[in-house]
């Protein structure tokens, strides 16, 4: 939502100096892999793992092929059974059917694609600024530290639904926008808008990990900045980014249905969970089945991210076992 | 100290700079004409248009508009929308709105956050620490609309406990429940955020030692735990507070709240660049002043940290 | 116009909003007072539902409901329209009279005072029809004085070559005010005669002139409104209405209290009206139902779903029949080709179910279209659309083939600030049923942008239009929208057998005449089909448990003046 996701914008560590998570304390890379492997043995022994990666994986499959959920249309509109409820035979509709006559159960099943690619590729894109960003930033510091750290403070600033607004009206979708256009730009939005905090954050992460004697052996031995980030920065590093990317994804998902609450997110041809729940805000008394379903949809898939993010950051914390 | 706030407050210049000349950019770049908007289903005169042009600038190139406005910004003039209102006026009668109802979400945040964050965290793995964690899950996932209306519906309207809309004057009691709504999220985050720090200081060494010294665990728990859990809470409260100034639009709109929020939706959908420009500039120049007393009182909370 | 641009103003600032406003139609038996008793005491004071107006308080400056609906509270005009029947009534006017139809004669009634303690006279009328043409003073509603003998000279000089090479630099063509000002600064064919009469000639017949009189821009304004061009006016207007702007708080509330001084047949009974201001039409509903607001004239979609509104306020609503027209326009043929052949149009028409999208989507708030004007008016003959709006799969089907099908996909624009989502995706899904095409309903962010694409035809594809009378007159729903060259001829129609028809109309000496060649213009919209009728609007408005005596005009806004408080 709107203010969710300014919130989860701003999220758990978002201008925290230091991070949540503390990066594990000495060890080199061999160390950094056996903590990878403790973390393993850990996470295998947490049935919250497995119900999370169990119900993401559903979602995943989901929206890769919805074909194998449901035999019916999405896009198959019968006006004359339009908001009826729900119907618990055999071949009824479990879900009902929404204002338009769809079946709510296929749209659905197919909205998950909407919904995972707009979470999935937005979370990969903000990691991915954030995480150079805040990398470099972080290790040459100086003047580029200044400069980009500036950048991400403008960036930052920008309260996320003003500028998502702006944006979409500027880029708005016309008759001729395709469906991965129309994804690909919220994924950009969420991006241009979220990764200053990601970026904090690794830089935080980083700016912490660097005074290790690991890495200064290394760069006193003459590794390449390159090396020494990529083998000693960025394992011990990246921890906190994961688990805020993980949890952030959720919050992605949930901000394109804020957008789309506010007329400018997803638009048709996709089908999507926030367009279902925003369309069907207006009837949450009449028809509440036309709300309900997506948003437990949406829930669960949040859910499911978020726990995961968890336990995942669980098992990476030493400290924690 | 004085010279880091300085120098932390000249840093905020190229910031501010940047900030807006990015929103003006994009408002600029906004397609549709805002004549279009304005005389329905017809075209405007074109006489009328002209004036209006005239009037607002809108015959400037992108760098003279900026250049002109940002002139008339440093003499403390934010400018005239379309209606004619002055920008100020505008803001100096929703700020107060806007910052109450921030006020009342960061209150909320910590209140009950911190609260749930305690509780679950000195009981980690019982119940409590599983429902706050269940509970605060869901309420991340369900979007703030549904929760706003369904809320406006239920202690507004069904309930009667709360006023359903706020008034224009907006008084603190009226903005309670827009003011929980905003906060919902954030609150679970700082519920999440206490519990990990407080069970990860309470392993501490310096929490055994306490312990160690037969200091009771309430006191443990209070004086040495807590006050380092919650660096990270008012880190995040602060940017927060920043944040949801600018990031109500929705409730805002959900509770027909006089404030900043929706007066930047409409501005924007009037193409009415100045009260944009106007309103975010000021969201940009708070939200920086929170992030620079946040800095302070990290310092305060945590001695390590000097800013000298 | 008005109209519609009232409807936009609210559509900005909510979105649910533009249901109630944008359509509606309905069942025109006025079982409209909602009230019980019958006459109610009088004092007391109510609020209404408003919005920002989107321009200062000046008449030939308001196209929108917002200030609208206060400034036609505060301003009497020539002409009243009755709150049941939208029928013109004589107001200031005693008299207006004409025997060709392009001299009108307009005698006052004597008495009328501006609350700044002067009289109305003829002069005040003239004065202030001559500033709102003058181009100098670009106001919004110049065009309704277009009419008016001599009003060409009151158009500022154009510039000859474009001004830089800016987007938004005055192009060629565009008004030049200070190099060339208008060649007049008053209209020819108006002339006093004396203090209580004065003449309109108009640059050509105008049967329907004494009915357009009755709209916001034709008020009279004071004398101290010309000492400063409006500028205290427009914050504090002047008006010789049965109310006066006490206090406007902007962004808040607007404050109108009783004009002590109204002598005219039409004032009002409570003592004090105020407007206030929502962003949000489902918190005002809301509101209503808390006794917080009295009246709402358009109830959000959340409570018409399932007619909730007649178990939240038993007894506190009402349905009228307004004189708005919603329809789905096609795009002019520089902008898309392939909708350019009639018999496609008339395919598609035929393809879309209206009733059902009526009954299920808007909650049977609309009444389906029959034709291009709305049942309100005078005029109004049912069925000029003939089978081309009536839903029949297997005739559309017919229609399509003989047309030669259709390659690539369909579109119907919407701005997405208003309510119109669910109903273009199921007028869409209609189509795409019936005539085996696909058909996507896509909307623009806003009706900022959505206008624009418009008017530039840009727009490909169909895309949805509206349109809400100025003045309750058949005139009103044809000439401004399907006219050659008309302002609001979105789809650029244009059939030189449409626009005789339309002047000799206008020509025409007596009024069943007059309308009957308006009817026989209409029913040539059926052969050409530029425009898919959709439906004729209805306002559906609700008010707290302590008002009564409510009404609701065609013009979808309360009658104030018969309003009481219990």
């Amino acid at each position: 939502m709107t203010d969710a996701l300014k919130s989860s914008e701003t999220s758990p560590v978002s201008g925290a100096p230091a991070p949540v998570l503390k990066a594990p304390e000495g060890g080199d890379a061999s160390e950094a892999r056996s903590l990878a492997s403790d973390a393993w043995r850990e996470l295998r022994r947490r049935p919250l793992f497995w119900i999370s990666l169990g119900i993401i994986a559903l979602f995943v499959l989901m929206a890769v092929v919805p074909q194998l959920f449901t035999r019916l249309d999405p896009t198959a509109a019968s006006l004359s059974r339009g908001s009826d409820p729900p119907e618990f035979t055999w071949d009824g509709a479990w879900f009902g059917y929404d204002l338009q006559g769809y079946d709510i159960y296929a749209r659905t099943i197919y909205g998950a694609r909407a919904s995972i690619l707009v979470g999935v590729f937005a979370t990969i894109l903000t990691s991915l600024i954030g995480v150079v960003i805040g990398t470099i930033s972080a290790y040459y510091g100086g003047w580029l530290d200044s400069l980009m750290m500036r950048v991400t403070d403008i960036f930052f600033a920008i309260p996320f639904l003003l500028g998502g607004i702006l944006f979409m009206t500027t880029f708005a979708n016309d008759e001729n926008s395709g469906y991965f256009l129309i994804v690909g730009k919220v994924v950009l939005v969420l991006a241009i808008l979220g990764w200053p905090s990601i970026a904090r954050l690794m830089r935080g992460s980083v700016l912490q990990v660097k005074p290790n004697e690991y890495v200064q052996a290394a760069r006193a031995l003459g590794a390449s900045p390159w090396r020494v980030i990529r083998s000693h920065i960025l394992p011990n590093a990246m921890a906190p980014v994961l688990i805020v990317s993980m949890i952030n994804l959720g919050a992605y998902i949930s901000a394109e249905a804020s957008l789309s609450f506010l007329g400018i997110g997803l638009t048709p041809p996709a089908i999507s969970w926030g367009v279902a729940i925003s369309d069907s805000l207006t009837y949450i008394e009449t028809a509440p089945h036309m709300l309900i379903f997506p948003s437990i949809f949406l829930s669960l898939t949040v859910l499911g991210f978020i726990m995961l993010g968890d336990v995942v950051r669980d098992a990476f914390d030493p400290k924690t076992r | 100290m004085g010279t880091y706030i300085l120098r932390r407050l000249l840093l905020m210049v190229p910031v501010i700079i940047g900030a807006t000349f990015l929103i003006y950019a994009m408002v600029f770049a906004m397609p549709g004409d805002p004549l279009a908007g304005r005389c329905g289903e017809r075209p405007c005169p074109p006489a009328f248009a002209a004036k209006f042009r005239e009037q607002h600038h809108l015959n400037d190139p992108l760098p003279v508009q900026y250049a002109k406005y940002m002139g008339q910004l440093a003499q403390g003039d934010l400018g005239e929308t379309f209606q004619g209102v002055k920008v100020s006026e505008e803001l100096s009668k929703r700020y107060p709105i806007t910052i109450r109802l921030a006020v009342i979400a960061i209150l909320v945040e910590l209140v009950i956050g911190v609260f749930a964050g305690v509780l679950a965290g000195i009981r980690k793995g019982k119940f409590v620490d599983n429902l706050v964690l269940v509970s605060t899950l869901i309420v991340i996932a369900i979007p703030t609309f549904v929760i706003g209306v369904l809320a406006r519906k239920i202690f507004g309207l069904d309930l009667g406990w709360f006023r359903p809309t706020v008034s224009p004057a907006a008084p603190w009691s009226e903005l309670i429940l827009p003011g929980i709504v905003l906060g919902a999220i954030s609150l679970a985050y700082v519920a999440r955020l206490t519990r990990t720090n407080l069970v990860e200081n309470l392993r501490a060494d310096y929490v055994r030692t306490a312990v160690a010294k037969g200091l009771g665990r309430p006191r443990t728990i209070g004086v040495h735990t807590l006050r380092n859990s919650l660096i990270p809470v008012v880190t995040f409260v602060g940017a927060d507070f920043g944040g949801l100034l600018g990031g109500a639009i929705i409730t805002e709109r959900i509770f027909n709240i006089r404030g900043v929020g929706g007066y930047i939706f409409q501005s924007i959908h009037s193409r009415d660049g100045v009260a944009v420009v106007g309103a975010v500039t000021v969201l940009v120049i708070v939200f920086l002043i929170m992030n620079l007393i946040v800095d302070l009182l990290y310092g305060v909370l945590d001695p390590r940290i000097s800013h000298d | 116009m008005r109209g519609t641009t009232r409807t936009v103003a609210v559509a900005a600032v909510s979105a649910a909003a533009l249901l109630a406003a944008g359509c509606g139609g309905g069942d025109s038996s006025p079982s409209s007072s909602g009230g019980s008793t019958a006459a109610g005491k009088t004092g007391g004071a109510i609020t209404v539902h408003g919005c920002t107006p989107q321009n200062p308080f000046i008449p030939a400056n308001t196209n929108e409901t917002c200030g609208g609906d206060v400034l036609d509270a505060i301003v009497s005009k020539l002409v009243h329209y009755n709150p049941d029947t939208a029928a013109p009534e004589m107001d200031i006017a005693e008299s207006i009279t004409s025997t060709d139809n392009q001299t009108f004669t307009v005698k006052l009634n004597k008495g009328y005072m501006f609350t700044d303690g002067t009289e109305v006279k003829a002069k005040n009328f003239v004065d202030a029809w001559n500033w709102n043409r003058n181009g100098v003073n670009g106001t919004l509603n110049s065009y309704f004085f277009d009419v008016i003998e001599g009003a060409g000279d009151m158009d500022c000089g154009v510039f000859d070559k474009d001004q830089g090479t800016g987007e938004n630099d005055p192009k060629a063509g565009d008004p030049d005010c200070k190099g060339k000002p208008p060649k007049a600064t008053t209209l020819s064919g108006l002339k006093v005669v004396d203090d209580y009469t004065f003449t309109v000639k108009t640059t050509e017949k105008v049967s329907n002139l004494p009915v357009r009189l009755g709209y916001t821009a034709f008020a009279p304004l004071p004398d101290s409104f010309f000492a400063d061009n409006g500028k205290a006016f427009g914050d504090a207007p002047v008006g010789a209405g049965p109310y006066k702007l006490e206090k406007y708080t902007k962004g808040t509330d607007m404050v109108l209290t009783k004009n002590a001084d109204y002598k005219g047949k039409f004032a009002g009974k409570v003592d004090k009206i105020t407007f206030k201001i929502y962003q949000d039409t489902d918190a005002a509903y809301t509101d209503v139902q808390a006794d917080n607001l009295d009246l709402l004239a358009a109830v959000p979609a959340s409570a018409l779903a399932g007619e909730k509104y007649k178990t939240d306020l038993p007894d506190r609503n009402l349905v009228q029949a307004i004189g708005t027209f919603a329809s789905i326009s096609f795009p002019s043929s520089k902008a898309d080709k392939s909708y350019d052949n009639p018999k496609l149009r008339q395919a598609i028409s035929t393809a879309i179910d209206r009733k059902t999208i009526v009954d299920k989507i808007l909650a049977g708030t609309r009444v389906p279209a029959t034709g291009w004007v709305s049942p309100v008016v005078d005029g109004y003959k049912e069925g000029a659309c003939g089978d081309f709006c009536t839903y029949d799969k297997a005739k559309a089907k017919a229609l399509f083939d003989e047309a030669g099908g259709y390659t690539g996909k369909m579109t119907i624009g919407y701005n997405a600030d208003g309510d119109h989502k669910a109903w273009t995706e199921a007028a869409c899904n209609s189509i795409k049923d019936a005539l085996g095409v696909e058909c996507i309903a896509t909307p623009y962010p806003d009706f900022a942008t959505f206008r624009t694409k418009i008017t530039a035809e840009e727009m490909k594809g169909m895309f949805r239009t509206g349109w809400q009378m100025d003045y309750p007159s058949i005139e009103n729903f044809l000439a401004p929208l399907y006219g050659t060259g008309a302002g609001s001829n979105d789809s650029r129609y244009s059939n030189p057998a449409f626009d005789k028809l339309l002047t000799e109309a206008a020509a025409a000496t007596d009024g069943a005449a007059a309308n009957a060649k308006y009817q026989e213009a209409e029913a040539l919209l059926a052969n050409d089909m530029p425009v898919i009728p959709m439906w004729y609007g209805k306002a559906v408005a609700g008010w707290s448990t302590k008002v009564e005596n409510v009404k609701v005009t065609p013009f979808g806004t309360f009658d104030l003046t018969s309003v009481t408080v219990k």
